[in-house]
This record gives C-alpha cells, sequence and structure tokens, in this order.
C-alpha cells in the first residue's frame, strides 16, 4: 500500500508587505538584492515587525480547511546554516509545545475521500540562490534576498494520500480555494511548492524536496512510487532519508546524509509576543472569508437548478464565479452560467486573455436576458460575445451593428419556412411521421437566417405549416 | 577649568541658558578624553565630528531656534548599539568593519533632542562577560584602581560616566550589564522594566531579557534619560505603551511607609564582609526614612545563574548565528570556499568567551538534552517570576548588594569562568523576570565601589527610581581618583 504525505508551501502573495518588515511581497519586479531592508536583510540590530494581515489571512486559510485554530499562537525559530537565509534562522511555528501553530488539525475533501490536514504554520521564505558557471570548478554562487520573509504558509498532511492522482486532485482544490479565499494567486512562479513523503507496503518514509512545480510533484511522487516497489520487490530494504528532484534527469536522487541530521534547535521568539486571535476577530474574519466552494455550488444548484456540472465548473474558479455572482439575475442565472461555462471559459483561457478583455458583468446580464427575451439566439450570441470581448461595446450596438437581431418577426419568418418546406418535400413527410426529425427542418431555417431565427417562433410556424 | 563632572540635569540646564559653549564643553571633554583614555580605554571609537556638531548646536541656539532637551550632552553609547554610518562593533573582530546602515530608535531618539554621541564605548565581545576583559580590544580598567576590572560588559559605558569623560552613557543589561560595571565604577546603573525601552539596533545577545539602560551620574539623570528614551516603538513588538509618563516629576517624593524585601539568597554564601557590612547601612538608612524592611527568600535564586547561562547561551547560540561574513563582517575573501568550510573558517574570529557561550548554546537546547537543561532552565525562570511577583504582593522593592564581591584584579579570574559566571548571582533575577532594578554608588572601601541595588514590580519604574533617589541623598562618596 502506498502512502504520500503532503508539506505544501503557499506564498500569501496578495499581502502587501514582507512578514516582519515593509519591504515588498511582490518581490517579482526588482533587481538582485533592491527589495530588502535591515530587518530582512538580517542587518546586526534589527528586530523582525508582525505583519498581522499575514496571521488573519492564514487563520482565514485554516478556518477553510476546517481547522482547528488556537487563542494564541506563537512563534519559534528554527536554526540552520544556509547562504539564502540572512540570519542562519528561519521564523516560524511549531506545535510540540502544545498548539500554537495557526491552524491545528483539521480535513479536505476531494470526491469522496477526505485528508487530514496535521497543522497549517505562518513562516518566512528564505532568499534564492542562482548558481552561475557551467562546470563545478568555475561555479559561482549568487544570493538574492529580495524573497527573503516573504509571507509563506506551510501546510502539511496526513499521509492520506494513495495515488500521485489524488495528490494532484487535492492540490487543484487547494488552489481553487487558496484564490477564492483571496490571499494568494497560486499560477505565479514559485508561489507553490510542495515536498512529498513517501512510502510502500508500510516501509520507511522517503522526503522528496526541490519539486518545482505541482505536475512535477505528481511525477516524482510517480518515480519515487516505482523506486521503491522495485526495491520492495527485490527485498532490498528502503533507507529512511531525503531525496531531490532532480528536474533534468526526472529522477529522484539521495541527498547528503548530512542533512537528515541537522537539529534545528527550536525555541520561542523572543522578539515576537504572542498573537491573541479572540474569538471576535475569528468571527470577523469569517465574516470577511468569501463563500467556500462548496456551498457556492450547493446554492448554484438548489437555488437556480444549474446542473451539478457546470455548478462544479463554476463555483471553483474564483474569477467566474464571482463574474457569475455580479452578472445573474434571479431569472437569468443558469443562462449567464451557460454562457461562462460553455462559451467564455473557452474565449479567455489565459490571464492575458482575461486581463485585454473589455467583458463586464453587465455585458453578460444583457446579453442573457437578449438570450432569454429571444432578442437574439443562442447561437447568435457567441459572434456578440467574441465582438464585446474585442472592442467592450454594449450587447444593443454589437447585435445591430453585426445584424444579430432574431428574426422574430412573424411575416418575414413565415417566408422563410415556407420556403424550406418547398425546398425539403421528403424531411417534411419524415415530420409528419416522426416528430423529432423536424429538428432538421428548424435547423434549415436556422441556416438559411445565419442562426437569427427565434427558435420557439420557428418551431410553432413550422408546426404550423406541416398540420401537425 | 570647566567643570566637566555637572550632571546631565546641570548641564542641560547651563547650556540651554548658554553658560556653557557646547563647543567649549566638547573640547574639554575631548581633552580629558584624550588625557586619561591611556589608562582607562573606555572607548573603541571617537566621534570626529563632535566637535562640528556642537559648533552648530551653539549656532541653532544663538539664532533662537527651539533646542532638543538634551541639547549638546555628550553621551557614550556602548559599541553594540546601530549609529548610521558609524562602525559598530561589539567589540568584536567579528564585526570589525561594520558600518551601522541605520539608528537605533534610542539612537534617533537621543539625536532628536540634539545630544551628541561623542564616542562608541568598550564592552566584554558581544556583551559576554562581567569585566570587561573580554573586548577584542583589551580591557578597560577601574578608574578607581586602574589595576582593577571596571566590572561589564558595559565596563566602558561606566568608565567613561565617572571619569568624566562624558556626561552619561546608554548601556545594555542581560544580566547585570549595566549594573554590575556601575557598581564597580561608582555611577548610577539602571536597567528598565522589560520593554521599556526599544531594542530596535541593539545588536541582540539574549533578546529575550535583555534592555537598554542609562549610566549615569546622579538617579535623576537615570530619570531624565529614561523620559527621552522609553515608551512604545513601532519597530519593536516587544515594548510596551509607558503613556508618556514622566520619571522625574516627583522623584523625590521620598519612602516613608514603602515595604522593602531584604533578598536573603543574595546575601549567602560567598558574599564579600564589607559588601554585607555596606548593605546592612543600606538598610537601616532607608528604615531612617520610614521605610519598613524585612527578610524575604527567592529560593529559585540558587539556580537563576545556571538557568541564565543556559537561556542565554541557547539564544546567543541563535542570534550570533547570522555572523557567516558574507554580508559584513570583516576583511576575509569568499573565494575558493565552499560555503560550509567558509563559515566556520571565518567564525574564527569569535573570541574565547563568545566561542565558549556559543558551544554550550549548540548543546543545551539540542534534541536529546534540551529536556535536561534549556527547558529546565525555562522552568526555572517560570518559578522565579512566580516567586518574585509573590514577594512584590507583600513588598513595594526588594533589595540586595548589586555585586556579591569587590571589585578584583584584571586578569585575577579570567581562566576560571564559573567563578566568574558566579558573580553575576544577584543580578540576573531581574533580567529572568524583566523586574527593573538599579544600582546606585554607596560606599568606597579600601578604595573601591560598591554598589546597592534596588528592584521593583514590573513597570513600577517610577517608585524605583524615586526610592534610589532617596538612598542616593544619603550618600557622600570621596571624588574618583582620576
Amino acid at each position: 500500500m502506498t502512502k504520500i504525505g503532503l508539506e505544501i508551501h503557499c506564498q500569501l502573495t496578495n499581502l502587501q508587505s514582507k512578514l516582519f518588515c515593509s519591504c515588498k511581497a511582490n518581490y517579482r519586479e526588482f533587481g538582485p538584492n533592491e527589495n530588502i531592508c535591515p530587518v530582512c536583510a538580517g542587518i546586526p540590530g534589527s528586530l523582525p515587525r508582525l505583519n498581522q494581515e499575514a496571521v488573519k489571512k492564514a487563520t482565514m486559510i485554516a478556518m477553510a480547511l476546517n481547522c482547528s485554530t488556537p487563542e494564541k499562537i506563537a512563534f519559534f525559530r528554527k536554526n540552520y546554516f544556509y547562504p539564502d537565509l540572512p540570519k542562519n534562522f528561519q521564523i516560524t511555528q511549531l506545535n510540540i509545545y502544545g498548539d500554537t501553530s495557526v491552524g491545528g488539525t483539521g480535513t479536505i475533501s476531494i470526491g469522496d475521500k477526505k485528508i487530514r490536514i496535521t497543522r497549517i504554520q505562518v513562516e518566512e521564505d528564505p532568499g534564492r540562490i542562482i548558481y552561475e558557471g557551467s562546470s563545478s570548478k568555475n561555479q559561482i554562487t549568487l544570493v538574492d534576498y529580495n524573497r527573503a520573509g516573504t509571507p509563506l504558509v506551510e501546510i502539511v498532511t496526513e499521509p492520506d494520500f494513495e495515488t500521485p492522482r489524488e495528490v494532484r486532485d487535492f492540490l487543484n482544490i487547494l488552489s481553487d480555494l487558496l484564490k477564492n479565499l483571496g490571499v494568494a494567486d497560486p499560477s505565479l512562479e514559485g508561489a507553490m511548492r510542495a515536498d512529498a513523503n513517501v512510502s510502500v507496503h508500510g516501509g520507511n518514509k522517503v522526503e522528496i524536496k526541490n519539486i518545482g512545480s505541482f505536475h512535477d510533484l505528481e511525477k516524482a511522487s510517480h518515480f519515487e512510487i516505482t523506486r521503491q516497489e522495485s526495491l520492495h520487490d527485490r527485498d532490498i530494504p528502503i533507507a529512511q532519508e531525503t531525496r531531490h528532484w532532480d528536474d533534468r534527469r526526472k529522477i529522484t536522487v539521495s541527498s547528503r546524509s548530512k542533512e537528515e541530521d541537522l537539529d534545528y534547535r527550536y525555541f520561542l521568539e523572543g522578539d515576537i509576543p504572542w498573537v491573541k486571535i479572540n474569538p471576535e476577530i475569528r468571527d470577523e474574519l469569517k465574516l470577511k472569508m468569501p463563500e467556500s466552494i462548496n456551498s457556492k455550488k450547493e446554492r448554484y444548484i438548489s437555488k437556480y437548478k444549474i446542473s451539478a456540472q457546470v455548478a462544479d465548473v463554476l463555483s471553483s474558479d474564483k474569477f467566474y464565479s464571482d463574474l457569475f455572482e455580479e452578472a445573474h439575475t434571479e431569472s437569468n442565472a443558469k443562462e449567464v452560467a451557460n454562457i461562462i461555462t460553455t462559451e467564455l471559459m473557452g474565449l479567455e483561457d489565459t490571464r492575458e486573455k482575461r486581463e485585454t478583455s473589455k467583458l463586464t458583468a453587465v455585458h453578460l446580464k444583457e446579453l442573457a436576458d437578449a438570450i432569454q427575451t429571444g432578442t437574439v439566439s443562442r447561437n447568435s450570441s457567441k459572434n456578440a460575445l467574441h465582438e464585446i470581448l474585442k472592442t467592450g461595446k454594449t450587447v444593443s450596438a454589437v447585435i445591430s451593428e453585426l445584424d444579430l437581431g432574431n428574426v422574430s418577426d412573424e411575416t418575414e419568418l413565415l417566408k422563410i419556412v415556407e420556403k424550406v418546406i418547398a425546398d425539403e418535400p421528403q424531411a417534411v413527410e419524415q415530420a409528419k411521421s416522426n416528430i423529432q426529425t423536424i429538428n432538421y427542418l428548424v435547423g434549415k431555417v436556422m441556416q438559411a437566417t445565419k442562426g437569427k431565427a427565434d427558435p420557439t417562433l420557428t418551431l410553432n410556424l413550422l408546426k404550423k405549416q406541416i398540420g401537425i | 577649568m570647566m567643570n566637566l563632572k555637572i550632571s546631565a540635569l546641570e548641564f542641560v540646564e547651563e547650556a540651554k541658558n548658554g553658560n556653557i559653549s557646547v563647543e567649549d564643553f566638547i573640547g574639554k571633554t575631548l581633552e580629558r578624553i584624550d588625557s586619561v583614555e591611556d589608562k582607562l580605554h573606555a572607548f573603541l571609537s571617537i566621534n570626529d565630528k563632535a566637535l562640528d556638531q556642537a559648533r552648530e548646536l551653539d549656532k541653532k541656539i544663538k539664532s533662537g531656534k527651539d533646542v532638543g532637551s538634551c541639547f549638546g550632552m555628550p553621551v557614550s553609547i556602548k559599541d553594540n548599539m546601530c549609529i548610521k554610518n558609524s562602525k559598530t562593533t561589539c567589540a568584536s573582530k567579528m564585526l570589525e568593519n561594520f558600518i551601522a546602515p541605520y539608528d537605533a530608535t534610542v539612537i534617533s531618539k537621543l539625536k532628536k533632542q540634539d545630544a551628541i554621541f561623542i564616542g562608541k564605548a568598550n564592552m566584554d565581545e558581544f556583551a559576554m562577560g562581567l569585566t570587561t576583559e573580554f573586548s577584542a580590544y583589551g580591557p578597560s580598567k577601574n578608574p578607581w584602581n586602574t589595576e582593577y576590572v571596571p566590572g561589564g560588559s558595559s565596563g566602558g559605558s561606566a568608565v567613561s560616566v565617572s571619569s568624566f569623560e562624558c556626561v552619561a552613557s546608554l548601556g545594555s543589561d542581560t544580566g547585570g550589564s549595566i549594573r554590575n560595571p556601575a557598581s564597580f565604577c561608582s555611577a548610577v546603573g539602571y536597567k528598565p522594566t522589560y520593554g521599556l525601552i526599544s531594542r530596535y539596533g541593539l545588536i541582540s545577545y539574549a533578546n529575550s531579557i535583555e534592555q537598554i539602560g542609562p549610566l549615569t551620574r546622579t538617579v535623576k539623570d537615570s530619570a531624565f534619560m529614561l523620559n527621552l528614551i522609553a515608551g512604545i516603538d513601532p519597530n519593536d513588538n516587544t515594548t510596551v505603551n509607558n503613556n508618556n509618563e514622566d520619571y522625574l516629576a516627583n522623584i523625590d517624593s521620598g519612602i516613608e511607609g514603602k515595604k522593602i524585601g531584604i533578598i536573603t539568597d543574595m546575601m549567602g554564601d560567598g558574599i564579600d564582609p564589607e559588601v554585607l557590612t555596606a548593605t546592612k547601612e543600606a538598610i537601616s538608612k532607608l528604615e531612617g526614612l520610614g521605610a519598613v524592611c524585612e527578610e524575604v527568600s527567592l529560593e529559585m535564586v540558587k539556580y537563576s545563574v545556571a538557568a541564565y547561562y543556559t537561556i542565554t547561551a541557547t539564544e546567543a547560540g541563535s542570534n550570533l548565528a547570522r555572523y557567516d561574513n558574507l554580508r559584513y563582517g570583516y576583511d576575509f575573501p569568499v573565494e575558493g570556499y565552499e560555503f560550509n568550510s567558509y563559515i566556520s573558517k571565518a567564525r574564527r574570529n569569535f573570541g574565547p568567551e563568545v566561542t565558549r557561550r556559543m558551544i554550550i548554546g549548540g548543546f543545551v537546547p539540542s534534541a536529546g538534552h534540551a529536556g535536561k537543561y534549556f527547558l529546565k532552565a525555562m522552568k526555572v525562570k517560570t518559578k522565579l517570576t512566580k516567586e518574585i511577583n509573590e514577594a512584590f504582593k507583600k513588598f513595594d522593592l526588594l533589595i540586595a548588594p548589586t555585586v556579591p564581591v569587590l571589585p578584583f584584579k584584571i586578569g585575577e579570574k579570567i581562566d576560571d569562568p564559573v567563578s566568574l559566571f558566579l558573580i553575576d548571582i544577584n543580578t540576573v533575577t531581574a533580567n529572568l523576570t524583566g523586574k527593573p532594578a538599579i544600582s546606585i554608588p554607596f560606599k568606597i572601601v579600601n578604595g573601591l565601589p560598591i554598589g546597592i541595588q534596588l528592584l521593583a514590580n514590573s513597570m513600577n519604574d517610577k517608585l524605583l527610581l524615586q526610592a534610589a533617589h532617596a538612598l542616593e541623598q544619603t550618600v557622600t562618596l570621596p571624588e574618583v581618583p582620576i
């Protein structure tokens, strides 16, 4: 039996400043070592100044993952030497001296399966090391501290995953959840990273580090399971160790054993007093917290009779569900949901496309209304949507400019219907014996009107003229 | 000759009235430093712009502009506090070339009040020691007898104040580092309640218990300095709000009717009979002023030194880890080294005492040993705090000698770290419990000073200063012979 546990690091990218100073949390736009100050560069005498917003955001994540949240949280020092760590200790959280981490045990569901969360902690990201030079002899090590002190939330799970597929599903759900909470943009490079602990047949646990993306995490787990299974099959003992994911060769490689022997000498960080998180603060955060994806989905299904599949897709994406919330009314909700999931998601499938799109919630609302009142057919609405995305013109302007208006004038439509009946005697006969086949004739009318015919009116006219 | 011996309050009044020219006073102070530094070695560096700054201040007051309340006063600063664009070495070879890129909060506060930082004061390396012998740049000497240690770790601060090389000084106190040298050199040395003064810009040794505090000629001067530097600081999350308390107001309220507990555990085995006698005299003087004195026992005091060294070594091991010489430090090129071999080589520049404490600090909190050492020490800290809080239910103040022994000769105890550690027995309690404590010069015996220590409950600093002032008024000491 395979067991996989995860340690996921997520930067709180939506915060303005770092965890302990006022340097920018968004370090990505700076030249090397331009986003630093005495605090995040670990200059002697500087002290950490806790970003209270980071604690609040992390508490929101803990609540969203159904984790317990203690009344008081504390910070600890994790002591080890590394060039990317300006103080040579990392300020982080622990639960070994009582529940003092921002989040305790919790659960998250993937389908029917429940994954247990062990703990959630707030900590500072280290800087970044860049190796330059081809051979190991002339290799130089460059350190950029711009990232040092960026607020990170670490989410630790129990070894509840049995397949890499479950890991991927979980990470997708988690990533949607973090986006939905408005705490992080997981799509940013390096914003979400994970280590995996893998064991097979109840054997020793192997930790895999240095996995750059979620995609690689799945691959690394696959490789590691295969490696361990093959050792197991040959009765070779599996060593408890840390392995690194070698991105180039797509294999895991044993790390130097030295790293396992590290003793972090954890102790309380005296420069940051305990932080109280009163029930009132938690209540306030709960009010501010966006509705959970699950509750959204259920609301869409029960209130608007939106199909489960559409509701699922819509609710798990914050961008589109926000758009839906703004655009929909009691009467057009289903139509708005359909436009978003069947058309818009395909048109705005990248961040760039979303950013350049001129479509607003008002457009969506008017377009859905136009479809419902029969002003424009569902077919033509696709063309309208294309045009709106490009130009941002109003729905009515687009309909008239592109001549997309429905042919709902009965006399005009009747002429076309009569022509179709005359042209398709065979189909008419068929329709008389099997009413289902009338759709072929409806299609012909649509073709003749370039999709603008009012479908209901067309059907009624066809039936009347054929006499069924 | 201009009177360099005046108190801070006197100086500021005279300077603001125009009776003293700042340029003259600073000039005379620099001459004094020039003439005695060979014998004392109180300073690691002297501010070469002090005279220019003095002239600027003289111009400022002549032009009728508002001047700060520390106008023109020469203040020495222990060399573990950052002054922007100045060398801050912590008396270590490790920070030989470290130029601070920012001002400590206490420095920017005093700058705003027009103080002049006359120089950076000598200390034990990274504030670890109680004799100043562990300075990598050579020891300071006791102005009462230059063959004797001045105490430490803020030895340079105490020497500079008591030998008139400045008017006041800022030191730091982790286990007695302000009070101990104040006692040995006959200065007032005051460690405020933990959190009363911002530590931003103070280079950490054991951050959970250390405080910046003044070393001055009088208790009133300490209250005056506290007024200028106390208060909440957004850059130090451990600071507390003191509601802008005026510590100088009503300082002469006296101690009539106050209850004072005599800490018997700080006057037991190993105490010098002269120190014991002086303490008894101080108690009877306090009683003469209307205080009620009674013995009290703090049983945890006997474990306090062990707990203190365990906790401080642990924190030091972590606080000093950043000195890998990669970003600042001293001249030692990195080319050709692998990271771990470079830092272990670079870190050999730490002196013997710092090295000793970091080795201890790597051991006592380590997996498998933390329960026996570090966690046990933390328990002592908790119990000691409980005990002293109980005592303060009954007493307004506590009294004990600052140091159980008289100053000793330079080199006398340097090879016996444990006996040095034990001298801290009377001072570490205030640090481990966060309470304010002050040492007042009380007596000169055989040409060497003895200080008396008073302690108060947290945030009762005002009461502490009032009591210290009352006791101080009963004392007249001979002049320092240098």
